[in-house]
């Protein structure tokens, strides 16, 4: 308790951006997004601020932003205005905060932006505002032409005319299945609901080695929630819901702020743009489950039942959250709706190939030099992204494999590295687009230790509804760990490919149909690294420490 | 209501709009294996064991929750789809800690009739052997998580028919276990009514009532249309 | 030509396959007309004798002496049959498998014996850590589950066996 009177101590505040009242000369955009905020950022802007304000530069603005992509080389800070990058910007390390102050007075320093082979290759949509605006400022995103799609919309545009623009956009769902959007968005617009229909932004992002959907909402949420509030005006949907996962606490933070603000400046909540058009949103947050990112299972979790998925159809544009027509769309797919609608639908699909428009947001992981976020046109080759955009990988070591779509996806060989990056090749290739991850993988790698570490993974989070999900996971992670450990034969190896086969075919949801894809991708290109396990007792990689054989034998765990 | 032709193994029936395929294969008497299944609860298909083929499609279909369609051709028996149902009975075998021999269900268990149904003469599958308890605490009935094969069928019956939604599921994967209220012993639970339908309909040797040695139990089931007597829903 | 030459051997089991095997009655008669019986716990004879037509194996796989002998009925067997569920999926034997031996050896000879509490020396065979199915150590050939299976299940396994036909127990009969 304290004493009448006796004033509270302030709570320290958060030190606000520094930006002069006349026109700015340079400015200092510093990464806020998780990767560098976990190598104190923060602390990074605070020196920043105060060094600018002690050299006496009045002309220069430093602020928080976003991801700025290059994630292996944080702290970031950025000079839009002469086109640098400050990698490594420590916090506590005075010649490089002075290299960025020195960088706005005006002085050299950095790495160019526009001909790094990182930035240079990529096509922002989706991230065009991240690394540029402050998440946590309305005001930013307004003042880069935020919310200006959803009035254009809302006061000049139909619903009809709306999914029209969706539909001929082509852009296909971000989530990892590319089910058509604007399909999508006509079934659950066509779909009568007296009582209302919902829309759902899918932020349950669980793929080992992903973070696309965590930075987009980390470093522009507003343009998510503009991109629910179009889809609720054209599919008929006054109320919105936001899943994101518990582990993105910046996410949730930063997304309650927006929506906050949002609110309070009246572009989401009643009669948007004077129409009579009202949206408003609300944050669930997941318990750490996987599969809830399964629609399903997210409909279960967000009506506060236990996150399993049930079987289609009814799909949820159909019957979703409370029986309501619900229109689920991930992240990136709704982070793509205000461009598509600002710019157009015929500037849009003027990027990518085929069937697969746009772009595509991955997240660059494992053995390669500039592990980050990119964003590229789809059709782009592996090669294209892993060794130009990706810089190769590191120390010169010799690339193996790449590893697309999480759980439910495969691995690529190098003979692959010259496929175009879209759905339909991906899918051929025994792989799928998922998410975004990808993960590159250097010789020193050993594909069935891959395999099993995704069987792990699809192990531990099923949901433990269906049976072949429940127990086949479990039974083909014991497969493999035989394999790893130079116990199994080659009839065990017949059982685990006879074991995914049933399991892609008899589950219940996409986790278990897709959770075989690793192990099946896997002896499809390196049946010589399984065979060597089996045959040799040997990990060519030299991973797995096989057990010696005799004492196996004597303990029955082989046959002989 | 309209009535809808298909033709089920080859045979042309009829039924009627919105009926299952599981439902109108029954009503011609063609058989068609089920586990989690239990005629006037919701279903739910999770054991997989009515997948059907249906022309034209790659996938799978579960039969219990798939309505029919105007000339749907469908197939029940395949070399594949009995080969996925003898994997199916096998998985659920090795998962837990099922010994016939010593079980209170012995000789009146859905599991052990599956796997005479579908073949099942050993595992190729190494047995899991988890760590699983037995709930004795309530007065007058156990939950043996040994036999246990997640079916729900106790907590469908416990919501939809008895409304005390007593029985649930926590945790994940093999990790999966059935609870009664908020994961308290089940004697300690004050929203169990005791009125005993989880045990009659449970289909293995999970759900007994005390008293009852090895081979003993004996579910009632000609007691269960009524205890079940609307037609189930789908969630 | 010559008898087809049966044997049978009882590893980690009660015994009950044996007894179920004695029950078919009069038509054992008619059976050991028809073969040679060359070893098994009802003749006496001590080494597993080389070239058998067929072996029934009642019982699990659970401890060093059974490991040592299913190699060797394995290996001058030609068709090789699970007898019981035992040997099929390692049934009661197999329940110690979420314990471990040595808690189960501490239970069994320490915990609930009152007089001279000891754990077995090496005159015992030693147990395996897991008690196992005959066909998860060597291959199999024929699987007939029941515990124990029926004197007629048996008796039509034998008559398909000795008459040169595949017997088929799918279907047929089930664990327990």
């Amino acid at each position: 308790m304290t004493e009448a009177g006796t004033p509270t101590p302030a709570r320290r505040r958060r030190q606000d951006p520094l930006i002069p009242a006349g026109p700015v000369r340079a400015s200092a955009h510093v990464c806020m997004a998780a990767g560098c905020l976990s190598m104190q950022a923060d602390t990074v802007f605070d020196s920043l601020c105060e060094r600018v304000t002690a050299r006496g530069l009045t002309d220069v603005a430093v602020k928080r932003v976003g991801c700025l992509g290059l994630c292996a080389a944080g702290p970031l800070v950025a000079v839009p205005e002469t086109g640098r990058l400050f990698d490594r910007v420590a916090a506590g390390d005075d010649a490089a905060l002075d290299g960025v102050v020195d960088g706005l007075a005006g002085g050299e320093g950095g790495r160019p932006i526009a001909t790094d082979p990182f930035f240079s290759h990529q096509v922002k949509v989706v991230l065009e505002h991240c690394g540029q605006i402050d998440p946590e400022r309305v005001e930013d995103y307004v003042a880069v032409g935020g919310y200006e799609s959803l009035t254009k919309a809302v006061t000049t545009m139909t619903p009809a005319e709306v999914l029209g623009e969706v539909t001929r956009s082509g852009i296909r769902g971000r989530g990892g299945a590319g089910y058509p959007t604007g399909l999508k968005w006509t079934t659950v617009a066509k779909t009568d609901s007296p009582h209302g229909k919902y829309v759902v932004c899918n932020g349950d992002e669980g793929d080992p080695g992903a973070f696309m959907d965590r930075s987009v909402l980390e470093s522009s949420p507003q343009q998510v929630l503009e991109g629910m509030a179009i889809a609720g005006y054209a599919v008929g949907a006054n109320h919105g819901y936001v899943y994101v996962r518990a582990e993105y606490p910046l996410a949730v933070k930063r997304l309650t702020t927006a929506i906050r603000q949002a609110e309070h400046a009246g572009l989401l909540g009643p009669r948007i743009a004077d129409t009579s058009f009202g949206f408003d949103v609300e944050i669930r947050i997941g318990a750490g489950a996987f599969v809830c990112g399964e629609e399903t299972a997210l409909i279960a979790s967000i009506e506060g039942g236990r996150g399993t998925p049930r079987p289609r159809p009814p799909y949820p544009a159909a019957s979703g959250l409370w029986g309501k027509p619900t229109l689920i769309n991930n992240v990136e797919t709704l982070a793509s709706i205000p461009t598509i609608i600002g710019r157009g639908a015929e500037w849009y699909s003027a990027i990518g190939s085929g069937k697969s428009l746009g772009t595509k947001v991955f997240a660059l992981a494992g053995s390669v030099v500039n592990t980050g976020l990119i964003e590229v046109p789809l059709g782009l080759t592996l090669r294209e992204i892993v060794f130009e955009i990706g810089g190769g990988l590191p120390g010169g070591g010799k690339f193996k494999a790449v590893q697309t779509g999480g759980p439910s996806g495969g691995c690529m060989p190098e003979s692959l590295l010259d496929m175009a990056v879209d759905y339909e090749s991906l899918a051929q290739a025994g792989s799928i687009m998922g998410s975004g991850g990808m993960i590159v993988m250097d010789d020193g790698t050993c594909m069935v230790d891959v395999a099993k570490f995704f069987m792990d993974f699809c192990r531990e989070e099923s949901c433990g509804k269906c049976i072949p999900c429940r127990v086949g996971t479990t039974q083909m992670y014991g497969l493999l760990d035989r394999i790893t450990r130079g116990l199994a034969s080659r009839d065990e190896l017949a059982e685990l490919e006879s074991l995914a086969g049933m399991v892609r075919d008899t589950s219940l949801c996409g986790l278990g149909q897709g959770s075989p894809n690793p192990v099946v991708s896997t002896l499809r290109y390196f049946r010589d690294e399984y065979m060597a396990h089996i045959d040799d007792h040997l990990c060519p990689a030299g991973v797995c420490k096989m057990e010696p054989r005799e004492a196996a034998l004597a303990a029955g765990e082989v046959a002989p | 209501m309209s009535v809808l032709t298909l033709t089920i193994e080859g045979r042309d029936v009829a039924g009627q709009t919105g009926h299952t395929i599981l439902q109108v294969a029954r009503e011609n008497g063609i058989p068609i294996p089920t586990l989690c299944h239990l005629q006037g609860l919701s279903d739910v298909g999770a054991c997989r064991l009515c997948v059907v083929e249906v022309e034209g499609q790659r996938k799978l279909f579960p039969a219990c929750v798939t309505t029919i369609d105007e000339g749907m051709k469908v197939t029940v028996n395949s070399e594949r789809l009995a080969a996925h149902r003898r994997r199916i009975v096998e998985l659920l075998f090795t998962e837990r800690n099922h010994i016939c021999s010593v079980c209170i269900a012995d000789r009146n268990c859905e599991l052990q009739d599956l796997a005479v149904a579908v073949g099942l003469t050993h595992f190729e599958l190494p047995l899991l052997s988890p760590q699983a308890v037995v709930d004795a605490t309530h007065e007058r009935f156990g939950i043996d998580h040994n036999r246990c094969v997640l079916c729900t069928r106790c907590v469908r019956v416990c919501d939809e028919i008895e409304g005390a939604h007593t029985w649930d599921v926590m945790g994940r994967g093999t990790e999966a276990r059935l609870i009664t209220d908020l994961g308290i012993p089940w004697g300690d639970s004050n929203t169990c009514t005791s009125c005993g339908k989880c045990v009659q309909v449970c289909p293995t040797g999970a759900l007994f009532e005390k008293g009852r040695s090895v081979a003993e139990a004996r579910h009632r089931r000609p007691y269960l249309p009524y205890l079940v007597a609307h037609e189930g829903r789908t969630r | 030509m010559s008898k087809p030459r049966l044997a049978t051997i009882w590893l980690d089991g009660c015994s009950g396959c044996h007894m179920s095997l004695l029950d078919m009655d009069e038509r054992l008669l008619d059976i050991t007309e028809r073969v040679d019986i060359v070893y098994g716990a009802l003749v006496d004879i001590k080494e597993f004798p080389e070239d058998v037509d067929v072996t029934l194996v009642e019982g699990a796989i659970s401890s060093e002496d059974d490991l040592r002998k299913i190699y060797e009925v394995r290996r001058n067997t030609r068709i090789l049959v699970s007898l019981g569920d035992c040997a099929v999926t390692s049934n009661v034997p197999g329940m110690r498998n979420q314990i471990g031996p040595a808690a189960i050896l501490e239970r069994a000879y320490l915990e609930n014996v009152t007089i001279n509490p000891q754990l077995p020396g090496p005159m015992v065979p030693r147990l395996l850590a897991m008690s196992r199915p005959v066909h998860a150590v060597v291959k199999v050939d024929v699987f007939v589950p029941g515990c124990p299976p029926s004197a007629d299940l048996i008796h039509s396994v034998l008559d398909d066996l000795i008459s040169g036909r595949v017997p088929v127990t799918a279907g047929v009969t089930c664990f327990g």
